[in-house]
């Protein structure tokens, strides 16, 4: 087999695992904007305070420590304890999570109910910054590595393998099988959630016509707060997955503007659309960078998925698998 | 008591159509033109004029470009650093290939150019709509950083891949390098700012800019009463492209003099200008001033409070600039969805009964 040809296989597979990962951001947003309408600009924020607060808590630091030592000039920086359980430490991290869904209904977006969709995509900029200053507030902005016991390196399984048959070894991240793993169940687990229990039809109901579900009893109030620390969840998820490989810094939650091109190709509406969309993201990069990439400069990856999904929509203006716009005087 | 319309007769249509329509406002109007024109530039210093006076001026501009696409065509647009970079590389290349241009034409023609650019990148507003677009926009933003960072061309295969603003002059006193006055600086952007304010005033309130409110008060009926959608919405991404190209034209060659791509005109410059017009009020003109005053006071006065009164460490006021950025952000969404402009209109209505209650 031609060396080129191998090379750019084991670029698709590792474009493929990249795109599963920009799906974990991607489906936060479609779980928010199926429900309410609200196009959660603050997704990608939401992962990385998720997972700031999970280190936080695993070292033990003192949440605003930096600013009670600027005001009272103390010197407080870490609880008695040095490391915590990781999965303790997640349980707490889901634990603020769902009470900053709660928070972020009772405060902001209660009052915003019948907003034009743009009025809340704004407000969810500005919470965006919001959070981003809190959490940068509570933990400090240092870049801190993340290590709840996943795997990492290289699988040396799969290099044997490929070794083998095309005499050239692949390199996979190990992280990256297992969130491709986790990325699977997580979808099956919401795909059941929504279909087999109460909580899920409500959540359905809701996404399908708001006063309807309103009349047959359902409080919107709780399925958005229901929503919202859903996302939360899958943010925490998607948090811990790029922080273990890339470190919890910044630019985490730059990550949320990876996910638009993707939202936008595979349909904000769907949660398979999600999935695909990243993928083909992912794959599409990854080539583009690989084939095109060398000849006009490189870094292409910064705008491909952009100028990819722009070209797409002008096509098909409700992505691959949104629900078809239908516009109405 | 003194702001009231009693006795102040209109006899001609001209005269009832004008912008300042009260005798009181006109006034106040003209004191702030000579206070702008005639008391600044005498009394400027260096630091006011760096920190606050030139950025207002320039981001003014930029906040008119954006509040004639979203505030009154309503196209929410997410690529304003991105036409930004293309007026300061347009200033750049014509600045260093022409050198006997004068900087007036050079800024103008450089808004032409982001003109061009951006009715390229509008062109998909045509299908996508909403944050569909907001998103599609986004794609202006990183290719066109991504551009001028990668192609040598644009910054003239110079080593450091930034680009610095040459000297030129105008009327034989220096505009841009590091030998230009402050009140040079200051009156050469003051002067795009009164022109294009103006013709901004005045396209809004004209038929173009009713054709813009009408496309974004909702796109199918007005192109069921005849607006054309697509010379509108072109037209309105030209004019909002022209003004945001000639702020980032001004940001590099007037203020900044050197500029590196990523770090001035990143994704970060967009928000900062979708900012100005939200909380200064979108689709007014007066809120495009109130917002780019905001934006540019409350991280000085931020500093001021936090650094040198309370002596905090820089970047924790640094993020607590982030918090309360985004909360006014959501606060005016929700309490005043149309800004300082909407508020100040409240205001002039309450001086108007003032002191008599009803």
């Amino acid at each position: 087999m031609p060396e080129q040809l191998v090379f750019a296989m084991e670029v698709s597979l590792n474009g493929l695992m990249t795109g599963v990962m920009y799906a974990l951001v991607a489906l936060g947003f479609v779980l928010i904007y199926k429900a309410s309408g609200i196009f959660n600009y603050a997704q990608g924020v939401m992962a990385l305070f998720a997972a700031m607060t999970l280190v936080g808590i695993q070292e033990g630091r003192v949440p605003f420590s930096h600013l009670i030592n600027a005001i009272f000039g103390t010197e407080v920086h870490h609880l008695p304890w040095h490391s915590v359980p990781a999965l303790f430490a997640i349980l707490l991290t889901v634990g603020v999570m769902i009470a900053f869904a709660w928070l972020v209904q009772k405060v902001v977006f209660k009052h915003l109910v019948g907003q034009e969709p743009i009025i809340l995509f704004m407000a969810t900029i500005g919470l965006a910054y919001f959070l981003e200053g809190v959490a940068d507030l509570m933990w400090g902005s240092e870049i801190r590595t993340l290590d709840v016991g996943l795997p990492q390196g290289i699988n040396l399984v799969i290099d044997e393998t490929t070794f083998n048959w095309f005499g050239y070894g692949f390199f996979i991240d190990n992280l990256d099988i297992v969130a491709s793993v986790v990325a699977a169940i997580l979808v099956a687990g919401l795909v059941a959630f929504a279909q087999y229990t109460k909580q899920g039809r409500a959540m359905r109901a809701v996404a399908d016509d708001h006063q309807a579900a309103l009349s047959v009893g359902i409080s919107l109030n709780f399925v958005w707060i229901l929503v919202w620390s859903l996302a939360g969840f899958v943010a925490l998820v998607a948090g811990i997955m790029w922080g273990s490989k890339s470190g919890v810094q910044f630019s985490l939650s730059l990550i949320a503007l990876k996910a638009l091109p993707v939202l936008m190709l595979g349909g904000f509406t769907s949660i398979p659309g999600a999935i695909v969309g990243g993928l083909i993201i992912g794959v599409g990069e990854a080539l583009f960078e690989f084939t095109i990439g060398p000849m006009i400069g490189g870094a292409t990856e910064n705008w491909f998925a952009y100028v990819l999904a722009l070209v797409f929509l002008v096509f098909r203006p409700q992505g691959l698998f949104g629900e078809k716009i239908i516009e109405r005087v | 008591m003194f702001y009231r319309e009693a006795g102040d007769f209109k006899t001609s249509y001209s005269a009832d159509n004008q912008t300042f329509p009260i005798a009181f406002d006109r006034w106040r109007y003209y004191l702030v033109l000579f206070v702008a024109i005639v008391v600044i530039p005498l009394t400027i210093s260096d630091y006011w004029a760096n920190s606050l006076l030139l950025p207002f001026l320039i981001y003014v501009i930029a906040a008119l470009g954006l509040n004639i696409l979203t505030g009154y065509c309503g196209q929410v647009s997410l690529g304003t650093g991105g036409f930004m970079a293309v007026g300061a590389y347009a200033t750049y290349k014509l600045m260093t290939a022409f050198p006997w241009m004068d900087m007036v034409s050079v800024t103008i023609l450089s808004g032409l150019v982001t003109a061009i650019v951006g009715v390229l990148f509008g062109l998909p507003s045509l299908r996508i709509k909403g944050f569909y677009l907001a998103v599609a926009t986004l794609a202006a933003q990183f290719f066109l950083v991504w551009l001028f960072n990668r192609v040598p061309w644009f910054y003239n295969y110079s080593a450091s891949g930034q680009i610095s603003a040459p000297e030129r002059s105008m009327f034989g006193v220096a505009v841009t390098g590091p030998n230009a006055e402050v009140w040079v600086k200051y009156l050469f952007c003051l002067f795009f700012v009164i022109v294009l304010a103006w013709i901004a005033r005045n396209l809004t309130r004209g038929s173009v800019g009713r054709q813009w409110m009408a496309i974004r008060d909702m796109d199918i009926a007005a192109e069921i009463i005849g607006v054309n959608p697509l010379k509108s919405k072109l037209t309105a991404f030209a004019i909002s492209s022209f003004f945001v190209g000639v702020s980032g034209a001004l940001l590099f060659s007037v203020y900044l003099g050197a500029v590196e791509v990523g770090e001035a005109f990143g994704i970060q410059k967009s928000f900062l200008v979708l900012f100005m017009i939200i909380i200064g009020g979108l689709g007014s003109i007066f809120g495009s001033f109130a917002g780019a005053a905001f934006m540019v006071l409350l991280p000085v006065l931020l500093k001021i409070i936090g650094v040198d009164l309370l002596g905090w460490p820089t970047d924790i006021v640094a993020h607590i600039q982030l918090i309360v950025v985004g909360g006014l952000i959501v606060f005016f969404l929700i309490v005043e969805p149309h800004g300082l402009a909407q508020l100040w209109r409240l205001v002039k209505e309450k001086l108007r009964l003032w002191p008599f209650p009803h």
